[in-house]
Formats: structure tokens, sequence, C-alpha cells
């Protein structure tokens, strides 16, 4: 599943797809992801002009400082075939596939993806896919979606479609979704894939959202997906790593680098063994310290995980500061 | 060869998007109001003409509210509009 599995994504920002005022901000919103949504925000009667607007803006914006994803109809509405054949044209870097119910949706999607790479003459796996699990059946099937697309970079929950399908209000205190959100966190993690949580759809409750944000990340949510760019630094404030995770971070690639270039198998710091998750852990602050300038260093990830050797990159070892 | 059949819109009267109207005419004939006209009015008619020869439309009245677009949003809304109109989607 490549790297695309290492990006951040913190933050997946919804930016309805007929806004020009919002479209043309994407470039300076500082969320890791930037969802264009031709779905919910979009009325039946403006799908037209929203994918041709959504298309036009992505083909100008080549030189992308974030993800672009565009959110189309779901596989169920007349709407989804002509979201893709007026997007993917542009190149966006993924679609997000809403109301994925079974393993099915999925591959579908995947199949869909190929036929227009393809007919674009573009790499297979080009476009990559994150499913948004917003029912109880979906949750029950998150597994078997998880694994149904190479192309599938995460899972996103969405509890307000969730909610409404087990007949109940969302309190903000969220005990209802602690049982869909750990299994979806399993499905994610057993495939290997990212998982982001639902929106916090009150924007006037800043508080709310930093306590949810402290709440999925200590579930082991990667990210959030957001409606407002007022949240973005909400959740960047909560998924930062504290100044001695990343001393201890620094010190664990140290350490690799050194067994690297000694040639030495079994990697330890200060008396303790450095085994995978561990690495992994580190490499996941690092990127995270370095995305929000706490760190000015290159995590070379090939060195790391020993798949290149010290010789072979430019950098001092595993890192470039 | 794209011709307008009926009188359409497309976009919006909001900051930063446009208003376009398309309908039958003999001639092609472009109108344009905008809210930076005097800096801007003949980057616009540049895109408008651009978009219509690259969708071969050579008749029609287009008139175009700008709000203060940039070049993506009046290619897109000025091809959706004349889309509606030619009942081409």
């Amino acid at each position: 599943m490549g790297d695309s599995n290492q990006r951040l994504r913190r933050s997946l920002l919804y930016v309805p797809g007929n806004s020009p005022s919002m479209l043309q901000n994407i470039p300076v919103f500082e969320c890791d992801v930037c969802v264009i949504d031709l779905e919910d925000a979009v009325p039946l009667v403006e799908k037209d002009a929203a994918r041709a607007l959504a298309a036009s803006f992505i083909r100008r914006y080549q030189d992308r400082n974030k993800e672009i994803y565009v959110r189309i109809n779901g596989l169920d509405t007349p709407y989804y075939h002509d979201d893709l054949q007026a997007v993917l044209p542009a190149m966006p870097d993924g679609i997000r596939l809403p109301k994925c119910e079974s393993p099915m949706a999925a591959e579908r999607l995947d199949d869909l993806l190929t036929e227009h790479e393809e007919m674009l003459g573009c790499r297979i796996g080009s476009f990559k896919i994150i499913a948004s699990i917003e029912s109880p059946g979906g949750i029950m099937n998150a597994e078997r979606i998880a694994r149904a697309s190479e192309r599938l970079v995460a899972m996103g929950f969405s509890a307000e479609d969730y909610t409404a399908s087990l007949h109940i209000d969302r309190p903000k205190t969220g005990e209802h979704l602690l049982v869909p959100r750990q299994l979806l966190l399993m499905a994610c993690r057993a495939a290997g894939l990212q998982a982001i949580d639902t929106v916090w759809s009150d924007t006037t409750d800043m508080a709310g959202l930093k306590a949810e944000c402290e709440h999925i990340k200590v579930l082991g949510y990667d990210g959030k997906s957001l409606i407002n760019p007022r949240q973005i630094d909400v959740v960047h404030e909560v998924f930062a790593p504290k100044q001695d995770e990343v001393d201890y971070a620094l010190q664990v690639v140290d350490a690799i680098v050194q067994a690297r270039e000694q040639g030495t198998g079994v990697i330890s710091l200060a008396g303790k063994m450095i085994d995978a998750p561990v690495v992994a852990r580190a490499v996941r602050v690092l990127l995270t310290a370095k995305a929000l300038g706490i760190v000015d260093v290159d995590v070379d990830e090939g060195v790391i995980y020993g798949t290149a050797s010290v010789n072979d990159t430019s950098s001092a070892g595993g890192m470039k500061r | 060869m794209l011709r307008i059949r009926s009188k359409a819109q497309a976009g919006t009267m909001q900051s930063s998007d446009l208003m376009v109207t398309v309908e039958p005419h003999a001639r092609l004939e472009i109108e344009i109001e905008s809210t930076v006209q005097k800096q801007f009015e003949h980057l616009i008619r540049d895109c408008v003409v651009a978009v219509l020869r690259r969708i071969n439309l050579h008749s029609g009245r287009i008139m175009i509210s700008d709000r203060g677009a940039l070049d993506y949003a009046i290619e897109a809304r000025v091809e959706v509009a004349v889309r509606r109109g030619a009942g081409s989607w």
C-alpha cells in the first residue's frame, strides 16, 4: 500500500464543491487533506456545476501543499458516475467514498478507478480511496471493507448517519460512539489503514471539539474530519507530540542509524531493545513534529527500516537536519 | 457544434463567483459586468472566449455578472451555463 499510508492525515477538511470562495482558499488552509464535497454540500440541481467547478480548480492546483480528495455521491445514486468522469481527469489524489456498507462497494469503486486510469493513461493505483463508514452495517463489515482494495489508505467514521440509524439523538458526550469507534479502529489497524474520526458539528464549541480530539487520540485515531477551517488548529494542537516524545524519537532514530552503520542487527537504546513498534512510533512522532515545525528533520524510512543502505542516501544516516 | 436552445444560468452572485446567463442569439455576443470591470474586463473576456472556442460555441448571447471570480471559476461557470442551455450534458 506504499507510503501513502504513512502520510499525516490529522485534519481532513470538507470544502463544498460548488463554492468558489472556499475552493480558492484550499491552498492556504493548513490542514493535511481537503475533501472537496460533491455529495451532501451540493443540491441535486447543482451537481453538474459543482463537478465542473471542482474539476476546474483541481486541474489548476497541481503543485499541492496538501492532498486533495473528492467526496463523490454514493454508489447507490445516479450521480457517482458523472462525478468520477468529471473530476478524475483533473487528477485528485483520491476519492472519499460515502456510505460504504460492504466490501463490494469498495471493490466496485476500485474497478471504476482502474477503468479511468486506463483511459487516462496513468499508473494503475494512482487514485487512492478513503471509505466512509456511516452505518451499523458498515461497522460490522469494516474489516472486510478495509481489505477490499489496495487503494484504501484510511477509513473514516461518520457519526451523523450512524447515530440516525440507531434512532437516537447524538449527545456530545459520545458514549454511544465508543464501540463503533473502536471496531472501526481495529479494522483499520488490522489492514494497515489509518483511522479518521467523524466531524464535530458545533463550530462554535471549540472546547467540545478539543475534548473529542483528545478522546480519539487516546483511542488511537490518526485524524479527524472537519467542517470549518477554524477547527484545524485545535486538531493539530491535540495531535502535536510533546517535546519529550520528540526527543526520544530522535534518539531512537539516531540509534537505528548508528546500528545500520555498524551493521548491528539488534538495536538498543539506554539498555532497552528497540523493536519495530518503537521504530514505527518514533517515525510517526517525527513526521508529525516536522509538519508542525517542531523539528527540521527528513526521516529516511529506507535507512530506518533497513531497505536502503546508509551509504545509498545523501542524508547523514536516516535524518537530514 | 454546440447551439444554445434555451435560456440558462450557472453560478451565483456571491463574492468570488459569477453568474453566467446564456440565451439563443444569431451571432455571438458577450456582455460583461464586473466588480473589477476596469482592471480585468479584457482578461475575463479572453477567458470566456477561450472556453467558447474549446467547446465549439459560435452563437448565442453570453451575459456575465462577475463578483471577482478567478479564471478556474469563470471557465467552469461559462461551460456549465452553455451546456445547460444547449441541453448537452
